[in-house]
């Protein structure tokens, strides 16, 4: 649910990354965060564990900058992406503009993918949203590793409606933009047809 | 049920921002921040202004859902106000209407007792600005101010 603002002349949306856990969505988070000139970004917060698991979520404003005269504000949030967090991931939908899916390439965490997917359906549907007609990207994350599935694999498995797609590693960076922008284009496109 | 957008116009913001400005001398509180349940940041008003209000709106948003999350596993609806106490600063939180809340930080210049009473009342003159709002949306189908762009405006958005 965007917010617009006319007195501050300000729109802001809402941008969830989710995925399996380990799949690199606070990594995005955090290269993003580390890229982005100061002026543009707010303080990141992490609610995460000792061991650096994120226990709520992640949470990093930005602003990309004005349309129209209204300026455009992102707020990018993660979901804890183990299992039992589940509560926890249906409380962060809440009020979601766009979904980033961030697929763990490597082949062991296949059946992690397809269950974080199932999950991200059932969870957008208890709160009236449907996967495919909202802004949706999926990003393949590791593709630097040794034992990454093809990309065919993965399409075929997690991408059947044919979302934008992108190759990434979080941990370079490479593929990280391309994901964010594909998905808040997506958000405001989406914006421009519920106006008109 | 999937929520609407929400869209501000000067004068809804105005009348916000009256009230919560009211509410900071009534309960003579440090600050004042109208927020909603997906963690944007609608108002404020106080002493507080270099404070960080977007991490406060999203960590308010985020503590709020994971209370009410609470409130349904011991089988309450939700529990409409919260409170925590600090050393110095107080923060007191209650839902406004069913997409809403209002927080307030306050110190030892005031009470809980004080607050909750002057948070009654803001947070019915609150609510009734939110419906009408809500109303307005729903009956103008809300004019975008995006609803003009062109794809260009948004490629340009994007070009660094």
């Amino acid at each position: 649910m965007s917010f617009i603002n006319y007195s501050s002349r300000e729109i802001n949306c809402k941008i969830v990354y989710y995925g399996p856990g380990l799949c690199g969505k606070t990594t995005n988070l955090q290269h993003i965060y580390q890229k982005t000139n100061p002026d543009v970004k707010g303080k990141m917060i992490s609610l995460a564990t000792e061991t650096e698991r994120t226990l709520f979520f992640d949470f990093l404003p930005l602003a990309l900058g004005e349309i129209r005269g209204f300026r455009t504000r992102f707020h990018l949030y993660t979901v804890p992406g183990q299992v039992f967090y589940d509560a926890s991931r249906k409380l962060i939908l809440k009020g979601v503009d766009g979904v980033v899916f961030v697929a763990d390439s490597q082949i062991e965490r296949m059946e992690a993918n397809v269950e974080s997917l199932d999950n991200l359906k059932v969870n957008l549907k208890e709160q009236g949203y449907e996967l495919d007609k909202i802004p949706y990207v999926i990003q393949y994350n590791k593709r630097d590793l040794p034992n990454a599935a093809p990309l065919e694999e993965l399409q075929r498995l997690l991408n059947p409606t044919g979302a934008p797609e992108f190759a990434a590693c979080a941990t370079t960076g490479q593929g990280v933009f391309e994901t964010l922008k594909a998905n808040a284009k997506g958000v405001l496109a989406d914006l421009k047809k519920m106006g008109s | 049920m999937m929520e609407s957008q929400l869209v501000m116009q000067q004068e809804d913001f105005d009348r916000v921002l009256a009230i919560i400005q009211k509410l900071v001398r009534d309960a003579n509180a440090k600050a004042v921040f109208v927020v909603d349940k997906a963690g944007q940041l609608v108002g404020e008003a106080g002493e507080m202004q270099g404070l960080d209000s977007t991490s406060l709106a999203s960590l308010t948003a985020g503590c709020v859902a994971a209370t009410g999350g609470l409130a349904k596993v011991v089988g309450e609806e939700e529990f409409p106000i919260h409170f925590h106490q600090g050393q110095r600063d107080n923060l007191h939180m209650t839902l406004v209407g069913d997409r809403m809340i209002l927080v307030v930080v306050f110190d030892e210049r005031s009470s809980l007792g004080l607050v909750r009473l002057r948070v009654k009342k803001a947070g019915a003159e609150l609510a009734k600005v939110f419906e009408e709002v809500r109303k307005k949306a729903e009956a103008h189908h809300a004019s975008s101010p995006f609803a003009e762009i062109t794809d260009d405006d948004i490629d340009n958005l994007f070009n660094d």
